[in-house]
């Protein structure tokens, strides 16, 4: 009953390498679904090359233009490049956020090491990114244009401290959403088992009310894995247009 | 849509992509070995962690960021490399296709634009020389008409002409008739009225004198 229990990693063969534990989990496993799912979709959907695209082709023709527009828009017509690295990292976020929504099976973007380790890619990649693009000139970033220089002692900490932070706020917001779903929906389930091994007859009547709600929860939960995703990619758009325009 | 894939930048970027990833994962990973080195007690995964988040467990970290970084650089190879580029293609054929389309509606219809001016223009054409032909016709019909007419009105008057004449000379013959009857018979009543035989030279002025007075 512990609504908490679902976040349990247990691991199905143990590999150890160079000292650390890597074992391949359930966590690991939904993660090559999440790649495989991804994958199977692209190539198997475009495998006709339709030019009046069918079912699948549509649905994997729609994600590519999606993230295409979410990039145009948002990083500007400079990011192209680095559209192939916003798609990976939405089509990743969402389906891992996706296939946690089907019963039994584990949400990893629900680990906050995952959204961190996912957060600090995109970290490192736009501060990279600045840096190749920019070279030293990068730092100018953390002084805002236009600002009195007697202000710098405190603004440069400040903005040093919210780009630091950026993959903080990142990884915590798409781990506690996914956490705080799947744990609301566990305990209201819960409720549901309580009621009728505690009330009997009636617990079946009053069960209801808790089991509607978590009815009404998932199609609540869906739109926040989609939300979720998009918000990530979102996010990450922006950076990299401020790593390519130092604002 | 443009390529977003070329390929050369691609390559370049997918080098950077993969080098924030396995920087990352190193420090990441040497990070969270040495928390877990602190947590003992939590030292194995799949045992129930009393207490606090499962998510909080460092020693799920080496493995889960070991698998993210294995699944999502092999996402990312895969997709920039072989998913993507093939989606662009497919999209940029349709694209092309559609441009092409669309140019060729856009000749097409120039042509039949041109092709409708064309006949417009010869149907103007017929028409006006209609008109010329139907005004001409007319022209012919309104002259020949009063040739005629004309011809008829002198023919007409021609013979009013010589009728009149004939009847003139019909009346003065009956006039002339009429005279020498007055003067025979006012003679011959003179001869035996009066038994005077009036002469005929004298008869004839008397009948004239006596006509000029009924006239006057």
């Amino acid at each position: 009953m512990d609504p908490l229990h679902q976040f349990q990693i247990s691991s199905w063969f143990q590999i150890i390498l160079g000292g650390y534990d890597v074992s391949f989990t359930k966590s690991a496993f939904f993660m090559v679904v999440a790649v495989a799912a991804i994958y199977s979709l692209l190539v198997v959907g475009m495998a006709n090359r339709s030019m009046v695209p069918g079912r699948l082709q549509s649905a994997a023709e729609m994600f590519y233009e999606f993230v295409a527009n979410l990039v145009r828009d948002n990083a500007g017509h400079d990011a192209k490049p680095y559209f192939p690295f916003v798609f990976a990292i939405f089509m990743f976020v969402l389906f891992g956020n996706m296939i946690g929504m089907i019963p039994y099976t584990f949400t990893f973007t629900s680990h906050i090491i995952v959204t961190f380790t996912l957060a600090a890619v995109v970290f490192v990649f736009v501060t990279v990114l600045a840096l190749i693009k920019h070279g030293l000139h990068f730092f100018t970033f953390f002084m805002p244009h236009g600002a009195p220089v007697a202000l710098a002692p405190i603004l440069i900490p400040i903005e040093v401290i919210s780009y630091v932070m950026r993959p903080v706020s990142l990884s915590i917001r798409l781990f506690a959403n996914m956490m705080a779903g799947h744990t609301m929906l566990k305990v209201f389930a819960g409720f549901t088992v309580m009621m009728i091994s505690g009330l009997g007859a009636l617990g079946f009547v009053t069960g209801l009310v808790p089991l509607a709600i978590n009815v009404a929860l998932t199609g609540f939960e869906f739109l926040v894995a989609f939300l979720q995703a998009y918000v990530f990619s979102i996010l990450t758009c922006l950076y990299i247009r401020d790593a390519l325009e130092l604002h | 849509m443009p390529n977003l894939l070329a390929k050369g930048r691609l390559a370049r970027w997918s080098g950077v992509a993969g080098a924030s990833l396995v920087t990352l994962t190193t420090m990441a990973g040497t990070v969270l070995a040495a928390a877990a080195e602190h947590a003992p007690d939590a030292a194995h995964g799949g045992e129930h962690a009393s207490g606090g988040l499962p998510q909080l467990n460092p020693a799920n970290f080496p493995t889960q960021i070991f698998w993210l970084a294995l699944t999502f650089g092999v996402l990312y190879y895969l997709l920039s490399k072989k998913a993507l580029p093939r989606v662009a293609e497919v999209l940029e054929a349709r694209q092309e296709r559609i441009s092409r389309d669309l140019a060729k509606a856009a000749q097409l219809k120039d042509e039949a634009e041109a092709v409708l001016a064309q006949v417009e223009a010869s149907l103007a054409g017929a028409r006006a020389e209609a008109l010329t032909l139907i005004g001409q016709a007319s022209a012919d019909i309104e002259a020949n008409n009063q040739a005629r007419q004309a011809a008829l009105s002198a023919d007409i008057a021609e013979r009013l002409r010589t009728a009149e004449a004939s009847i003139a000379a019909a009346k003065e013959q009956a006039l002339a008739n009429v005279r020498t009857a007055s003067a025979d018979i006012a003679r011959d009543i003179a001869g035996r009225l009066a038994g005077v035989d009036v002469d005929q030279a004298q008869a004839d002025a008397a009948v004239a004198a006596v006509i000029e007075e009924r006239r006057g």
